[in-house]
């Protein structure tokens, strides 16, 4: 059974139809590519698969359950992560504190603990501290902990917001743009941890993504959006040789 | 020197007022970018259940029920009025603010105006037009420190504030509350999407505003024992004054802006008459504030991001 299920979803803003009919089967461990061109919808698939906007039509089913409707913080804490296309970061908040603070759902201390600090309380936060600091190891920024972002270069930034996202303990993981802005050192760099974390976590990725070389090569299969529609979907091979998609798409890459 | 030291410890009492006060109306701009003007009139409402509790509770020890000395009857009389005091707060946000969270920021305001004015005039309604005197919990006595007074009331006052702050630094810094609550003054997109339910958060902001203020106005009860339903507007103005002076969310700044601002009051009353105390001390702010516009710890710019 597919970890994530999305049949007949559609969304409009006002009277502009902005994702039509949209569906989407996730298996578990596996990694999806969504492309198009600007404005095609892209992102609002991610707000809607997140909870940020509510499909005007259309089902969302995680693990056979509808989550469609739910507020944000419950499908987050249900397992559905992401990151943005312009790395929302807490600016003034330490490497360290934002990958704590996406424990949130999985922390039980109550009021009471944090007023008065009971052993419960602190156990649970040098538990989350100690995990906290491993996954920055993972992402190869744990010596950066103490810092506060607004001071990090773009790349580790990148990072951060990757290590957050995977601190709420997702199964799927919508990575925006993860490349954007990068340089091509850089850009080798994410893959590799795109890879890492992938195999080691055993997540479904659902990537959206410009360059058509990372998209490519780290896609099992594609989806192409277009006015909101899919018009296209196969493996790289496929998705490479469609007529619709070079024309809608790739040709227009191309010219510019 | 003496007399200046003596203002000194007069400002710090008044000053503990204002922080105290400051930190509320601070945390709930810092996370909504809204300014509760109810808030000077949440202060209000503490005052007056504290006294109502603080009446209770000496009736209760004195029928013999359950005898307590003074001071615990205070303690409990600021614990209990400071959780009372928080519902307050999250009705105020429920029933005043959250129906008016995407309305434009001039209607959410007005609404704590409006919230301001139901207060004051349902408590006149409530309890009639009379002041009423809060009870003498403690009796003050008088330390003669070098010709400098200090009494044990301005030292309790200033340590429980004191207290207080430190408690919310604690709070803040540590918790994971106290984190997203941070997280939230950045931005409404992401934090939900880690898991935070922004509501909750919201609410629990207030109920945080509100108890400190209720604690402010049993303090103030202790010291100025008369309370009446409009005590909370020119306090909460000058509180909020501080609140900006110290910067958007900024516990430290709001803290020193309030003692700041018992400090120029107290000072400027001690040179020149007294009935141009405010004239002359929101005027010495007022420069302030246009050498450092955005307050002591304020960020230079919108910190809000936008998906």
């Amino acid at each position: 059974m597919p970890i994530l299920r999305v049949h007949g979803m559609s969304h409009d803003f006002g009277g502009l139809r902005a994702v039509q009919d949209y569906r989407l089967e996730i298996e578990t461990g596996q990694i999806r590519g969504l492309i198009g061109p600007n404005g095609a919808g892209k992102t609002t698939i991610f707000n809607l698969l997140t909870g940020i906007y509510t499909p005007t039509a259309g089902e969302i089913l995680l693990d056979g359950r509808r989550i469609n409707g739910l507020p944000a913080h419950r499908i987050a804490s249900m397992g559905i992560s992401r990151t943005f296309q312009n790395l929302l970061l807490w600016r003034h908040m330490t490497v360290l504190e934002h990958v704590k603070l996406a424990h949130y759902s999985k922390i039980r201390y109550g009021l009471f603990g944090a007023f008065f600090g009971t052993p419960g309380r602190n156990r649970e936060e040098a538990e989350i501290e100690e995990k906290a600091l491993r996954l920055l190891d993972r992402m190869g920024i744990r010596h950066l902990a103490e810092q506060v972002v607004l001071n990090l270069p773009y790349g580790a930034q990148r990072r951060v917001e990757m290590a957050r996202a995977l601190a709420t303990e997702p199964r799927i993981l919508l990575l925006d743009e993860p490349t954007a802005g990068m340089n091509p050192e850089e850009l080798v760099q994410i893959m590799e941890i795109i890879r890492r974390v992938h195999g080691e976590f055993g997540l479904s990725i659902l990537l959206i993504e410009h360059r058509m070389k990372v998209v490519m090569e780290l896609c099992e299969i594609i989806q192409t959006l277009d006015f909101g529609a899919v018009i296209a979907e196969g493996t790289p091979e496929e998705i490479q040789n469609n007529p619709r998609v070079i024309d809608a798409y790739l040709g227009q890459e191309r010219r510019g | 020197m003496v007399i200046f030291l003596q203002n000194l410890v007069n400002a710090l009492q008044w000053g503990s007022f204002y922080a105290l006060i400051a930190l509320g109306y601070s945390m709930v701009y810092s996370i909504l970018m809204l300014f509760n003007f109810a808030h000077g009139d949440i202060f209000m409402v503490g005052a007056y259940i504290g006294f109502g509790v603080s009446i209770g509770l000496l009736a209760l020890s004195s029928s013999g029920a359950l005898a307590m000395p003074n001071w615990l009857i205070l303690a409990l009389t600021i614990l209990f009025s400071m959780f009372l005091t928080s519902f307050v707060g999250m009705i105020v946000e429920r029933v005043g603010y959250r129906p008016l969270r995407n309305a434009p920021r001039a209607s959410a305001a007005i609404t704590g105006l409006m919230i301001g004015i139901i207060l004051e005039t349902g408590n006149l309604i409530l309890l009639g037009a009379r002041r009423v005197s809060f009870p003498s919990l403690v009796e003050t006595t008088v330390y003669n420190v070098g010709g400098v007074f200090v009494t044990n009331k301005k030292i309790m006052i200033v340590l429980v504030s004191l207290l207080l702050t430190l408690a919310l630094h604690l709070f803040v810094r540590r918790t994971k509350w106290g984190m997203a609550m941070r997280a939230m003054a950045f931005d409404f997109a992401v934090v939900p999407l880690m898991g935070v339910p922004v509501n909750t958060m919201i609410a629990l902001t207030f109920a945080i505003g509100s108890a400190l203020a209720a604690a402010a106005g049993i303090l103030f009860g202790v010291a100025y024992p008369v309370l009446d339903p409009y005590m909370g507007i020119l306090f909460g103005w000058k509180a909020f004054v501080a609140a900006i002076l110290g910067g958007r969310g900024s516990i430290l700044g709001a803290t020193l802006a309030g003692f700041l601002l018992g400090f120029t009051e107290i000072f400027v009353a001690m040179i020149f008459p007294s009935t141009l105390r405010d004239l002359i001390a929101y005027s010495i702010i007022l420069l302030i504030l246009t050498f450092r516009p955005h307050g002591f710890f304020g960020e230079p710019y919108s910190a809000r991001l936008r998906l």
